[in-house]
């Protein structure tokens, strides 16, 4: 008995050791570990079209074309494109790239990724609305058609992956995870073969995902890690120990009551910038009476002069003050700075003018304010329900009596969003942010918030409160097509000027991408909140 | 006896239905799972089109009942947010979780038996009073509060140990396990502390109070005028008098230490069910939410059917009452 434990024991511990070596063969070189609160949720990347999803497989797989540190366009997989007749694109590819798993990246693979991106169960299918087909002219030489004019093709091709077909061909994943069909177990959702800086080692969902550095990869590496090892740290006191303790060099989501102590530690730096989300107010602009509010038989919102009260009365300086610790940039549009299609010139808000908003509110018939509610997510923006309960106080200043409802983000957005018939949303007075992540473009912001929802043209599906103006749809709807780029920004800055005019909605700020990370650490911060590993040079 | 746990066994799974139904009537007020699904820019014909397949919009009995169908027959489905089978999923964090009960369990029981003793023994020690102190602060402090003290305290000011994940672990087929390197034994420590430090308080106080209430019995009294040693009298007579309750204690405890599991999980990011749940929850994950659930209340099932087999093998009076078939 004894002896047998003793075996026992000493056979772990041989175990233990030859498995230990195997474990540290890889990690050689420079190795960067780093955390974020949520995990990747899947390595298909089409599986869900998110930011961080996309900008984590943009290091193991690469677009046709990407974007650098400034959100500019450059060459990736193709080395050029070209507008060749007002609804074809044609793409020159690289020549001699390789996958990961070895084959070599040819004209097919673009054709089945983006087939692939546009069937089943990809999340991705909203990409493809435009477009006609995708063929392959030569090994050298795809072309992708649209039905019309859509001088956003590429823009959104950045954000389309290439796989390999001969590797989903041959582990049966030629198409997404369906949930439906939980039978099928698909080989994508765990594994990758990209053609990327970096190439996946190993992957735990939820706890770690190692990523080493292509050593065949194309084009030349900026930063000088060879590893990267992602852990998810969900708590936000214990990602923060992690990162003090020097357990990780990086964290990406830093909560922001830990900023300073960050900045202050003489291990740590914070690195904060714009981002291009834009934090916005909306309200139900489209009832002939509101869901939730004292006032019967009228909508308050649908008079120009209650919303301008309401911008007026807000304080978005005092906000970032105070709730945001300084890490906001606040504007008066819908579009954020680093978008195309931003106006410096037209972002000005009004001054902050408590007693010309009781005025204008007294005008519009309101002499003793209202009651309304309204709806706030508690877990989806920066600070959202600290800066909701900020509006209600302001509001309160006026006498508009806010009743705040803050819920979590799965609840909220079943609440507020527009129903699958394009029916408006049960909210009267909303919070939501947006960045065009999809275009780098306004016209996206114009299509899904601003536009006036329909089930027939499908457009403003994020449009809440109905906000709605006959011009600017039919601005939006032309520059939609409009290839020429010089008319195509003045109908951009027009359709804005009118929503700004009528405060269609109230724009609060822009949020801070912050990262926080140890000080032998320099990276590239993206506005978009994009994280390219190549990028990363550690000391 | 084998009827006996052929009832319990029947009973078990009426536990799990209604765990199950239950469970199923409140995942109506979680929120909409498609959000969790899709991105934000996701057109709304799209996402209802996904809901209708995923069958959300029929009415909960009958998600409630496709969900038994298809668990009877080994098939829960894919997690929502990650889109694995369920039964992967929940497989890959169950050695996690089982390590760090079993590590909570054997701390609490090891250090609260030797400390409640001793606290029994020397009541006026000044040994003894720093431990019911320092018990104090065990059953007081949650344990969120607790584990980021000592993260703080051991990873960030000391550098000693690790604060987050299981380190290093190795494979045996689909178990995992973090006893055998380095790394995994010291990722451990700090969660096992905090999860063992409610029950080894509580362990602690039992045993002493139990060991101050049997020492002053008669057959101690006895056993010392026998001329029996120290050794022999406290382990051999008193100490083996105090177990019946710490032993029922513990048993009852195991649950709790799962269930307290979650918020450990959380505080040390440790890759097991609790934290699963907790995700599971956020992105109303509701294939592994409803799995999780009726596997915890399966857990439950053996225990107390554990703990009631042990009392036939402990008390000869129920056996008796047993062979007479009824009690």
């Amino acid at each position: 008995m004894k002896i047998g434990f003793r075996t026992l024991i000493l056979a772990a511990g041989a175990f233990a050791l030859s498995s230990m070596a195997s474990g540290t063969a890889f990690a050689q070189g420079k190795v960067f570990k780093w955390a974020n609160d949520g995990d990747v949720n899947s390595m298909d990347p089409y599986a869900r079209n998110e930011t961080f999803l996309l900008s984590f497989l943009n290091n193991v797989y690469e677009g046709l074309v990407r974007r650098d540190g400034n959100l500019k366009l450059e060459p990736s997989l193709a080395t050029s494109w070209k507008l060749a007749t007002p609804t074809t694109w044609e793409f020159k590819l690289r020549q001699g790239v390789k996958f990961h798993d070895g084959t070599p990246f040819v004209a097919d693979d673009v054709v089945f990724s983006i087939n692939r991106a546009n069937a089943g169960a990809s999340n991705m299918k909203g990409y493809f609305v435009s477009m006609k087909e995708i063929r392959k002219v030569d090994e050298q030489t795809v072309v992708l058609e649209t039905k019309y004019p859509d001088p956003l093709m590429v823009d959104k091709l950045a954000q389309i992956f290439i796989m390999s077909k001969a590797w989903a061909e041959k582990n049966n994943a030629t198409g997404v995870a369906d949930l439906t069909k939980p039978d099928e177990s698909n080989f994508a959702t765990r594994n990758a073969n990209g053609t990327g800086p970096f190439k996946l080692q190993s992957r735990e969902p939820d706890v770690k995902t190692v990523l080493v550095k292509n050593a065949a990869w194309w084009d030349k590496m900026p930063g000088n890690i060879d590893v990267a090892e992602f852990n998810r740290i969900a708590n936000a006191a214990t990602r923060t120990a992690a990162l003090r303790s020097g357990e990780v060099h990086f964290v990406y989501t830093v909560p922001p009551q830990d900023e300073d102590a960050l900045s202050k530690d003489p291990n740590t730096k914070v690195v904060a910038g714009r981002e291009t989300r834009v934090v916005y107010l909306g309200f139900d602009q489209e009832r002939n009476e509101l869901l939730k509010s004292n006032v019967k038989g009228k909508n308050p919102f649908k008079d120009v002069r209650v919303r301008k009260a309401f911008m007026a009365a807000i304080d978005v300086e005092a906000m970032k003050r105070t709730i945001m610790r300084g890490q906001s940039f606040p504007t008066a549009l819908m579009v954020g700075q680093g978008i195309n299609g931003y106006f410096k010139e037209l972002d000005v808000r009004p001054k902050l003018d408590v007693e010309g908003a009781k005025k204008l509110l007294a005008d519009a018939g309101y002499p003793q304010g209202f009651e309304v509610g309204m709806d706030c997510p508690n877990d989806r923006y920066v600070q959202d329900e600290a800066i909701c309960k900020a509006v209600v106080s302001m509001l309160a200043r006026i006498n508009v009596k806010v009743n705040l409802n803050a819920q979590t983000r799965a609840k909220y957005f079943a609440e507020i969003l527009r129903k699958p018939d394009y029916s408006p949303g049960n909210t009267s007075f909303f919070m939501l942010g947006w960045s065009p992540a999809s275009t780098y473009d306004a016209h996206n912001v114009l299509e899904q918030l601003i536009q006036t929802p329909s089930a027939a043209t499908k457009k403003g599906g994020f449009n809440p409160g109905g906000y709605s103006n006959k011009k600017v749809d039919e601005l939006s709807d032309k520059i939609e097509q409009e290839t020429d780029k010089a008319k195509r920004d003045a109908m951009l800055k027009e359709a804005q000027k009118i929503h700004l005019d009528e405060v269609g909605h109230i724009p609060l700020h822009q949020q801070a991408v912050v990262w926080a990370m140890r000080k032998n650490v320099d990276v590239v911060q993206r506005a978009d909140n994009v994280f390219p590993l190549m990028y990363v040079k550690m000391k | 006896m084998l009827a006996f746990i052929i009832r319990r066994l029947f009973q078990g799974i009426i536990v799990m239905l209604a765990v199950g139904l239950v469970a199923f009537s409140l995942f109506n007020f979680v929120g909409d799972p498609i959000n969790s699904l899709v991105g934000i820019d996701t057109p709304l014909d799209e996402r209802e089109k996904l809901r209708e397949q995923l069958g959300l919009n029929d009415p909960f009995p009958i998600q409630f009942g496709r969900f038994v169908l298809n668990g009877v027959q080994g098939n829960f489905g894919l997690s929502y947010r990650m889109s694995e089978p369920v039964m992967r999923v929940i497989g890959s964090r169950l050695p996690a979780t089982v390590e760090l009960s079993l590590v909570a369990a054997i701390i609490a029981l090891v250090l609260g038996v030797g400390m409640g003793v001793f606290t029994g023994l020397y009541p006026r020690a000044a040994l003894s009073r720093i431990f019911l102190t320092v018990s104090l602060i065990g059953v007081s402090l949650p344990t969120f509060l607790t584990g980021i003290l000592l993260i703080l305290v051991f990873a960030v000011w000391l550098g000693v140990l690790p604060s987050f994940g299981r380190g290093d672990v190795v494979s045996f087929g689909a178990w995992t396990s973090g006893f055998f390197t380095s790394t995994g034994l010291r990722a451990l420590i700090l969660p096992a502390v905090t999860l063992g430090l409610f029950q080894l308080t509580l362990i602690m106080r039992l045993v002493r109070s139990e060991m101050l209430e049997v020492m002053r019995t008669d057959y101690i009294k006895f056993a010392r005028a026998r001329g029996l040693t120290d050794r022999a009298i406290n382990f051999g007579h008193a100490l083996k008098n105090t177990l019946v309750p710490v032993i029922t204690i513990t048993g009852l405890q195991l649950g709790a230490i799962i269930a307290f599991s979650i918020i450990t999980e959380t505080v040390f990011s440790w890759p097991g069910m609790g934290q699963l749940f907790i995700q599971s929850v956020q992105s109303v994950d509701i294939p592994v939410m409803a799995t999780y659930l009726v596997l915890i209340a399966l857990f439950f099932v053996v225990i107390n059917l554990c703990v009631d087999l042990l009392y036939y093998a402990v008390d000869p009076r129920l056996r008796f009452d047993g062979s007479k078939g009824g009690h």
